[in-house]
């Protein structure tokens, strides 16, 4: 780690601690919010992304490596076949290519459920997201790391 | 309103345009953010600007009474945005990379494939 | 199920592929085999869908059942149909050569899923029906060829990718203003719709303006005089196999591009605007070709024939008459197997010798006769050589020229030939013909070589198989050519005939 970037501060990395797990939660509040409301999974996926940038400011590059475990083009991946599995159920019911499906699931004491298509096409874009802002991060500060 | 947003959609090209002819590669990524960025006012002022009538179809009706904004030129506004923030990243990292493998960030000096 | 589908497979299928490729990142062996089976299948489902083409005519496919202006749709003419399937092929061929060419350390970084997505990317431009998602497509191959063409990180490769990175922006930069232009003009994004709200504008001035914008857009995307720069810079610098599918696919999709939006939108003001293109085309085939007579490297000699030959493809859509048009797809068909099946034999040449330079090259046709073949086939296709696919595509061509008087053009094109014979022969003489240079360069990899004769051999043999068989391709292209001079045809499906 070169000098300039070894600035490890104590309020930094405490309050990193206590914002994680909320900015993560955040994300994902914001992902299911995005429905009919502002919000969704592009702007959750850079929250997530954003979170996880932040452990990597406070700790180190290889602490925000191991806290994701996967590689984020791996994250991507995932992301992406979601997206485009997204697609697919429509054409079982023999309506067009991409149109939504929608699924009420009742639960006994919650209520009703209502899941689609775009909800899962949301949660592969903030997987991708996730995984492509992090790809970038990653790059810049392996680059500066070695 | 039309004509000054036509003005500064003039001027950030403008001043897109001579930061990519700039020798500095820093410059040029410059050059590029403003350039996209210069796009996207012009998509939103060419669709014809209105000031605060969100389309909203009202409860009950089946469509918008009178003049509202369109939605979808702010659709394709966000699209673009996405997508040059994903081409710029990338763009970053490149010319990052490049700086270290060539040693310089002058673009006098990237003349090996010419 | 659904003949619509068909529509959709050929963009859906390499994303699938190329997002399971992904997840399996560390799984070297997996992306391999998903690479060979996805590009098959694309295969498979484009020949299905030029099938499907021939037999019923335009298929549209309303995604998410949005109906036609409002929503995005997915549209396969015959000139689509016909790219798709050529994009198809050049996978098939560069996946199969990668398996044996591209090292471990780029498949790391992920070089097959980038290869599916790159696919995803020009299929998805050629089958798109709107104008907005045809720039998202580009985009998405534009990231793809970036990282592709990076792959490596050596010096050389780094300077041309940030020229090609500029340019590229720079165009994508244009072609949002123009779209932007344009929908401040119709206010619809559907290619069909527009079409037809456009001879409803009154101030036709701005059409042209507009129209001029996406021929510089597009003019860049497909390296045309004076925008090509960037290709010559960069396309030598990659591997082999990458620079096999962006010489025979990546220009193309801006000269579709060209072909889609200049017969289907812009084809009111044809005196204007397609006598631009006719200079434009003249001038890129003679700067190509000059250019490549200067160049002593066989990638780089190649890449400059890539410029010279969009000429000839912009020549068929600035005459725009029944016969260009025919002679323009046949070219475009003729061109893309026959230029990356030339990068693939460049690249066999690279694992015999060990170098692309004229000077370090000699004696390969007294050690291997086979590769020699290999090369001529292909190389005397390009420059025209009876009877190969290439002397059909310049005779229509020409014949057209003719039938339309435009006298220099056709001169030119003629001339354009025989530099391409003297370019091609230039690399025969150094490369197969010569005593080896001595000291004789190192050999990277000497044996096991028998799929990539493979590949450039079937490769060759479909140049002459076209080239013997000229009639029925030529009846296909003529189908494709009577499709984009009706663009009522078009609109009409997409919009319903009323």
């Amino acid at each position: 780690m070169t000098s300039r970037f070894n600035m490890r501060s104590l309020i930094l990395s405490t309050g990193a601690t206590l914002l994680l797990p909320l900015l993560i939660l955040f994300s994902l509040f914001l992902l299911l919010r995005g429905h009919n409301e502002p919000g969704g999974g592009f702007i959750g996926g850079l929250v997530a992304a954003a979170a996880i940038s932040l452990k990597l400011f406070a700790e180190d590059y290889r602490a925000a490596r191991t806290m994701l475990r996967v590689h984020p083009l791996q994250l991507v991946g995932v992301g992406l076949v979601l997206a485009a599995g997204a697609s697919l159920p429509a054409l079982f019911v023999g309506e067009s290519f991409f149109t939504a499906q929608w699924w009420t699931l009742n639960l006994p004491i919650l209520g009703s459920l209502k899941l689609s298509t775009p909800l899962i096409f949301d949660i592969g874009v903030y997987l991708g997201v996730v995984g492509s802002v992090l790809t970038v991060v990653f790059t810049l500060a392996e680059a500066e790391h070695s | 309103m039309t004509t000054l947003m036509a003005i500064l959609i003039g001027c950030l090209y403008a001043a897109a345009i001579y930061m990519m002819l700039r020798r500095s590669v820093v410059k040029l990524v410059i050059g590029l953010i403003l350039l996209s960025n210069g796009a996207n006012l012009l998509i939103f002022t060419a669709a014809g600007l209105q000031r605060g009538v969100p389309p909203l179809i009202d409860k009950g009706q089946q469509m918008i009474a009178g003049a509202a904004a369109d939605p979808l030129a702010q659709a394709l506004i966000l699209t673009a945005i996405v997508i040059s923030f994903g081409v710029l990243a990338f763009a970053v990292v490149l010319i990052h990379r490049a700086c270290e493998v060539v040693q310089t960030d002058d673009m006098n000096e990237m003349k090996g494939t010419d | 199920m659904d003949m619509t589908l068909l529509v959709a497979l050929p963009i859906i299928l390499p994303l699938l592929f190329g997002a399971v490729s992904l997840t399996l990142l560390k799984n070297h062996k997996a992306q391999r085999w998903l690479a060979v089976i996805g590009t098959f299948s694309i295969l498979l489902a484009a020949c299905a869908l030029m099938w499907h083409c021939q037999q019923h005519g335009i298929i549209v496919l309303e995604v998410g059942s949005w109906p036609a202006p409002f929503g995005i749709v997915l549209v396969a003419d015959l000139l689509s149909a016909i790219m798709v399937l050529l994009a198809a092929i050049t996978g098939v061929a560069t996946a199969l050569y990668s398996l044996k060419t591209v090292l471990t350390r780029f498949e790391r970084f992920g070089y097959y899923p980038l290869l599916h997505l790159l696919l995803a990317g020009v299929n998805g431009a050629f089958l798109t029906g709107d104008i907005f998602n045809l720039y998202v497509w580009f985009e998405v191959l534009l990231v793809a060829s970036f990282a592709l063409l990076i792959q490596g990180g050596e010096r050389a490769q780094m300077e041309g990718a940030i020229k090609y990175v500029t340019l590229n922006l720079l165009s994508s930069a244009l072609f949002l203003t123009a779209i932007g232009l344009l929908y401040g003009l119709v206010g619809s994004l559907n290619m069909a719709d527009i079409a037809q709200r456009l001879t409803q504008v009154e101030d036709q001035r701005m059409v042209t303006v507009v129209a001029m914008l996406f021929l510089i857009a597009f003019s860049i995307k497909a390296a045309a005089f004076p925008l090509f720069f960037w290709l010559p810079a960069s396309y030598h610098t990659p591997q082999v196999a990458v620079s096999a599918i962006f010489a025979g696919l990546l220009t193309k999709v801006g000269v579709y591009a060209l072909y889609r939006v200049f017969t289907l939108i812009f084809n009111s003001e044809v005196e204007f605007t397609h006598n631009i293109l006719l200079w434009m085309a003249v001038l890129t085939m003679l700067t190509g070709v000059l250019g490549a007579a200067a160049q002593f490297e066989v990638r780089r000699i190649l890449s400059f024939h890539i410029i010279s030959q969009i000429g000839y493809m912009m020549l068929g859509l600035a005459l725009y008459t029944p016969l260009a048009l025919i002679g323009g797809v046949f070219y475009i068909m003729h061109h893309i197997i026959v230029k990356a099946n030339l990068f693939l034999v460049a690249g066999l040449i690279y694992r015999l010798r060990g170098s692309f330079e004229l000077k370090r090259l000699g004696g390969l046709y007294k050690d291997h006769p086979g590769l020699a073949v290999l090369f001529l086939i292909p190389a005397l296709s390009l420059a025209g050589v009876p009877p190969l696919s290439g002397f059909f595509a310049k005779f229509i061509l020409i014949k057209a020229g003719v039938e339309a008087h435009a006298w220099w053009a056709v001169g030119i094109a003629l001339l354009v030939g025989l530099l391409t014979l003297y370019s091609m022969m230039k690399i025969w003489n150094e490369v197969f013909w010569k005593a080896v240079p001595s000291p004789a360069p190192a050999i990277p990899a000497p044996g096991g070589n028998g799929l990539l004769y493979c590949i450039t051999g079937s490769l060759a043999a479909m140049t002459i198989a076209i080239g013997l068989f000229a009639e029925p391709i030529y009846q296909l292209a003529q189908q494709a050519a009577t499709q984009l001079l009706n663009p009522q045809l078009y609109i009409n499906a997409v919009l319903g005939a009323d």
